[in-house]
């Protein structure tokens, strides 16, 4: 397996002043379920544009397989895409669609036609050959577009916020659908999402950008339990920031001060120094307990609830905690709103579970 | 009796329909049906003399059009000046509209403004603008002139086909403008960026879907320029001297002073039957041509 399958070497893009893509540079494994995630305008789409040959970069340089594509137009890369609107030809039915990029590839009747119905069998559009975009449901224009992309074979398939527009349980379906069929056909997937839900449960590794950098390059997990800085954890699930400055460091960890807490020991994975007072604690809500007596957890403070929302699978407790001026979110399973008296509660939190982040 | 009114108007959408549409339909039959019926009525009479028809249905007046070689001449010249205008016209206007649909990113409306601009004013006005510029003292001749191009001035510009062509085109630019660019403006552009994705060159795009999706502008553009400029009088009569002289201008005559109504009402049938008979062969063809092409 290829680790630098493509190479996106210090690649930045300017639209007069605005820089969409900064100064990038990673590379993305053979066969790989790879997404750019981050929130609209953190320069995701451009970057894929770059490396579908849409638009050309102001500076740095792209490799697919080892051969530099940075000047080649979009018909010369090997490279395809499903696009945000699935941009299925309205003036020709679904089979010349898909036939629609064979023409230039030298194939001859035969094998153009094992191909396309091979395709169709794959993304389970057998039938529908003979439709035309407008008479499609949206689901079955995403599978078109998916199939057209997919036909010409390509190394790197891109797609550009493709489930954007499906209704939320289509969505769930087509993640599930879209993740299979990589893993079947083993091209290297380049997935554009500003939905962080989606990026995780797809990808093998995730790219978080903003503001034309990447903010973190890991896989799902580790993205969700050791977010680098304050905008992956804000951006992946939720959390909840308490202020803290640091203390004397200790091994791996270091000791801190949280405002209106007092002083712990907590691991320090960023190697944050000493004496800062630039940091927060990031804590997960669903990692707190929330329970009607007291606990002998590392911390362990008497709170009261302020409101509730109940989800099915769990409950979102949003609760103030005597001596600090703040609403803390906390998340439970076994409890709901029915659980408390008086909305007194106690609130328990384990020093593993706070990620300690430096502020920019 | 009104409450029965309402109940017919909500319950049958074709009776809304006509009921919305009474104004138009009354106007078109007074003004166009009675008038063509008229017309038709007329092609089956004889004119006897000066003042006297005879009344009596025949087909002779037809015959008698194509007998007369001159005025098949004039209806084959007719089609292809306008032919030519409706051809010059798209190869001009398609460019143009193509570069304000895909690279104007600013002001598109200001340039449609500025390129209609001439047609804000009469369209005789521009017809005599032309003989003000194409005459033998005009303004092309005299620059040429004046600078030594030429010594004399050059005649074929006026009362010639070509001045009838030249100002045909100018004066119905603007029509073809406007379904075009519409059309070319409603494509989306990653149609455009999914053909090059799949394989193709700029050149093969164009004509694989840039095209082939601006073909109901084509087709609007086409009849907007073909049908009226078919017909057209007034540029001929101004403009083209003999030599530009086109079906209508005859027809016209027959009306005044030749003074042979039937054989003028079976010239202007014969014209309309063309002109139908094209519109349906351009839009079969166009048809044909989108299904060939993709």
């Amino acid at each position: 397996m290829n680790e630098n399958f493509i190479q996106i070497n210090g690649i930045s893009k300017h639209f007069g002043n605005v820089k969409a893509v900064d100064d990038v540079s990673f590379s993305i494994k053979e066969g790989e379920f790879f997404s750019l995630l981050g929130p609209s305008g953190c320069g995701k789409t451009t970057l894929l544009r770059l490396l579908a040959g849409f638009e050309y970069p102001t500076n740095g340089n792209l490799l697919i397989d080892g051969s530099d594509i940075t000047a080649l137009p979009p018909d010369k890369r090997p490279t395809n895409m499903v696009f945000q609107n699935y941009a299925i030809f309205p003036h020709i039915n679904v089979e010349q669609n898909i036939k629609f990029g064979l023409r230039k590839l030298g194939l001859t009747d035969d094998e153009i036609k094992k191909r396309v119905d091979d395709v169709l069998a794959l993304v389970k559009l057998e039938g529908y050959e003979e439709r035309f975009s407008g008479q499609l449901s949206g689901g079955q224009r995403q599978r078109v577009a998916l199939a057209r992309a997919l036909v010409r074979q390509p190394k790197v398939l891109l797609l550009d916020e493709p489930l954007g527009a499906l209704d939320k349980k289509l969505r769930d379906e087509m993640q599930l659908e879209l993740r299979t069929l990589q893993k079947e056909i083993g091209i290297t997937f380049v997935f554009v999402t500003h939905d962080q839900q989606e990026a995780i449960s797809m990808s093998d590794r995730v790219a978080v950008m903003s503001e034309g950098k990447i903010q973190q390059l890991s896989a799902p997990n580790e993205l969700y339990k050791n977010p680098e800085n304050i905008f992956v954890s804000d951006f992946i699930g939720e959390t909840n920031f308490l202020k803290a400055s640091t203390r004397s460091k200790d091994g791996d960890h270091i000791n801190v001060a949280i405002e209106d807490l007092g002083d712990f020991k907590v691991k320090n994975n960023l190697n944050i120094p000493e004496n800062s007072s630039d940091v927060v604690c990031s804590v997960r809500p669903e990692s707190m307990m929330i329970s009607r007596d007291k606990s002998d957890w590392d911390i362990c403070l008497e709170a009261k609830i302020n409101q509730t929302s109940y989800l099915g699978e769990m409950t979102r407790f949003y609760v103030e905690v005597s001596g600090i001026n703040k609403v803390i979110t906390v998340s439970s399973q076994h409890f709901d709103n029915q659980s408390f008296e008086n909305n007194t509660c106690f609130i328990s939190i384990s020093l593993e579970d706070i990620s300690l982040l430096q502020k920019k | 009796m009104f409450q029965a009114w309402r109940n017919l108007y909500s319950k049958s959408d074709n009776a809304k329909a006509y009921s919305l549409l009474s104004p138009a339909l009354f106007l078109i039959i007074l003004v166009m049906l009675i008038p063509m019926a008229l017309m038709l009525s007329f092609s089956s009479f004889t004119q006897v003399s000066m003042m006297e028809i005879d009344f009596t249905p025949t087909f002779q007046r037809y015959i008698d059009f194509f007998e007369k070689s001159l005025l098949v001449s004039l209806l084959i010249k007719s089609v292809k000046i306008s032919f030519i205008v409706t051809l010059i016209t798209l190869l001009t206007a398609y460019p143009v509209c193509y570069y304000i649909a895909f690279y104007v990113k600013k002001n598109k409306m200001l340039w449609l403004v500025l390129l209609t601009l001439p047609f804000w004013t009469s369209y005789l006005l521009r017809v005599f603008s032309w003989k003000i510029i194409l005459g033998t003292k005009g303004v092309f001749n005299s620059t040429l002139l004046g600078a030594g191009i030429i010594s004399e001035p050059l005649t074929f510009l006026m009362y010639s086909e070509e001045a009838v062509i030249i100002t045909l085109t100018h004066a119905w630019a603007a029509f073809a403008l406007l379904p075009l660019y519409v059309s070319l403006e409603k494509i989306d552009f990653s149609y455009i960026e999914a053909a090059r994705d799949l394989g193709l060159s700029k050149f093969e795009v164009f004509w694989k879907v840039t095209f082939p999706l601006s073909l109901p502008g084509v087709i609007g553009a086409i009849l907007i320029i073909f049908i009226p400029t078919v017909g057209d009088y007034v540029t001929p009569a101004l403009i083209g001297g003999t030599e530009g002289r086109m079906l209508s201008n005859m027809i016209q005559a027959y009306f005044g002073k030749i003074n042979n109504i039937p054989l003028g009402a079976a010239s202007a049938t014969i014209m309309l039957t063309t002109v139908i008979l094209i519109t349906a062969i351009v839009s079969y063809t166009t048809k044909r041509l989108t299904q060939r092409l993709s």
